[in-house]
């Protein structure tokens, strides 16, 4: 339960680090946190030639508004989201669903990019960045460019980052009017990972009926995924509890082949998915109405 | 590069210099090359919050971080919360005589989790103190205990310093 060896570099600009990630491509691997990747190394599951890391990046530690939404450099830690009190009046959704993951311990380590990069299947913030069409901008040798975030996620930790690139910013759009949000999951212990979850906005036209909704599940394949027949029983419809359930049912499709491990079996988390998806779009209708 | 490297840090109050492998863990080096073996390795994956310290002020998982990491750093372990004299922080004494604790294992990661909540809340709700102790686990005293310590602990710092009672929480 100690890490291997490996050489050590900690640059302090990003260019600087995308050199490093050039001339060591294969065996190079990025440290944000640590708090996923820590564990990995001790227990031996990757042994990566040397490590770069970003902590003495300063220059990827911001939470700014442009745009009409959030801009967040890679190397901000969860703590500093969660008590950042422009997120928490303007960007609920991304404040719930930071508090919903690990514990303060980790959130005060963990960092943003790190999470986002890292592309577990169960966790919050790639289904919430999936969920409000986050933008994800990269660094590499050639430059930077920008990707949405359903196209950032290919499989399981698996995203679009080239081998030479680095994630430096997630942009975060503010949630239009009249949008209510709901991020839901079941974990055994609060701060686990979730077996399953849901990010769901819904938006409540003027006529009183569901005009967008959006729903985003995680931890039931190897990417988040987004549930579109789900979202279309619900757009056009007067919100009501037999339409939450209906909605629920329609996620099973977009659910191939969940993991089944010693947490819940695949046909538990199916199941969890429907649930999730239900309460999760009445919470999210409820919020809409309130905001309205 | 995996020679040693240099690193400067302060754990509880004291200057160090250092060279240690980069693949030293911070607790590692903690125990081992400071001798403050009062942090504890438990799970090293970050999931029993055993080994928790703070890190410039924020308690962190110690066996989740390399030594190298911490250039620079103010840290402080459970070593620092008690007097130079021996005597007992209100937390240690509180978990004392409360039964907070039984085989100690993993006292010294709720000890710093809770000093942490304490520094920012001086008078935590109930549900504070799970959300700031959920992260350490205990098998063996329970978790009433271990709350109703931190409530004592809070309630004596906050008599021993009135002050820190009419705090403005953020």
């Amino acid at each position: 339960m100690k890490p291997p060896r490996f050489e050590y570099a900690a640059p302090t600009t990003v260019a600087e680090a995308v050199l490093l990630l050039q001339e060591h491509e294969s065996e190079a691997k990025i440290l944000a946190g640590g708090q996923s990747l820590m564990p990995l190394l001790n227990m031996r599951l990757t042994r990566p030639g040397l490590l770069i890391d970003l902590g003495k990046v300063a220059e990827l530690k911001y939470i700014r508004e442009s745009d009409g939404g959030l801009a967040i450099g890679a190397m901000t830690t969860k703590r500093t989201v969660e008590d950042s009190a422009m997120v928490k009046s303007r960007y609920p959704l991304l404040h719930a669903a930071t508090l919903l993951i690990g514990h303060a311990q980790i959130r005060n380590r963990g960092t943003v990019g790190g999470s986002l990069a890292h592309a577990d299947p169960a966790a919050e913030y790639p289904a919430l960045a999936v969920a409000v069409d986050a933008q994800l901008r990269a660094v590499g040798p050639k430059g930077e460019r920008t990707m949405a975030a359903a196209e950032f996620y290919v499989s399981y930790l698996t995203t679009a980052l080239e081998p030479t690139e680095i994630l430096t910013e997630v942009r975060v759009p503010a949630l239009a009017k009249d949008t209510g949000w709901s991020c839901a999951e079941v974990a055994r212990r609060h701060g686990d990972f979730a077996m399953t979850g849901a990010v769901v906005t819904v938006q409540l036209g003027s006529d009183g009926r569901c005009a967008q909704s959006r729903i985003v599940l995680f931890g039931v394949g190897p990417t988040p995924l987004r549930a579109q027949a789900a979202e279309q029983v619900v757009i056009g419809q007067t919100p009501s509890e037999q339409l939450w359930a209906q909605a629920g049912q329609r996620v099973s499709e977009v659910i191939e082949e969940p993991l089944s491990d010693v947490h819940a079996s695949a046909e538990y988390r199916r199941y969890l998915a429907q649930v999730l998806t239900r309460r999760a779009l009445a919470e999210a209708a409820a919020r809409a109405r309130g905001a309205a | 590069m995996t020679a040693p490297r240099p690193i400067r840090l302060t754990v509880n109050g004291v200057s160090y210099e250092a060279a240690v492998e980069p693949r030293t863990t911070l607790v590692d080096f903690l125990r081992q090359d400071l001798g403050l073996t009062g942090t504890h390795v438990g799970c090293e994956q970050g999931a029993c919050g055993a080994c928790t310290i703070l890190l410039n002020g924020q308690a962190v998982r110690s066996c989740l971080m390399l030594a190298v990491q911490a250039d620079g750093a103010e840290v402080m372990t459970v070593e620092g919360l008690g007097g130079r004299d021996g005597a007992l922080h209100p937390l240690q004494q509180a978990f004392m005589e409360e039964h907070g604790l039984q085989c100690g294992f993993c006292t010294p990661g709720f000890l710093m989790s809770a000093y942490e909540l304490l520094q920012q809340h001086p008078q935590p709700s109930d549900d504070e103190i799970k959300e700031a102790l959920g992260g350490n686990l205990c098998r063996c005293t329970g978790y009433m205990a271990i709350m109703k310590s931190v409530r004592v602990a809070a309630t004596k710092l906050r008599a021993a310093s009135p002050a820190a009672a009419g705090t403005v929480e953020k």
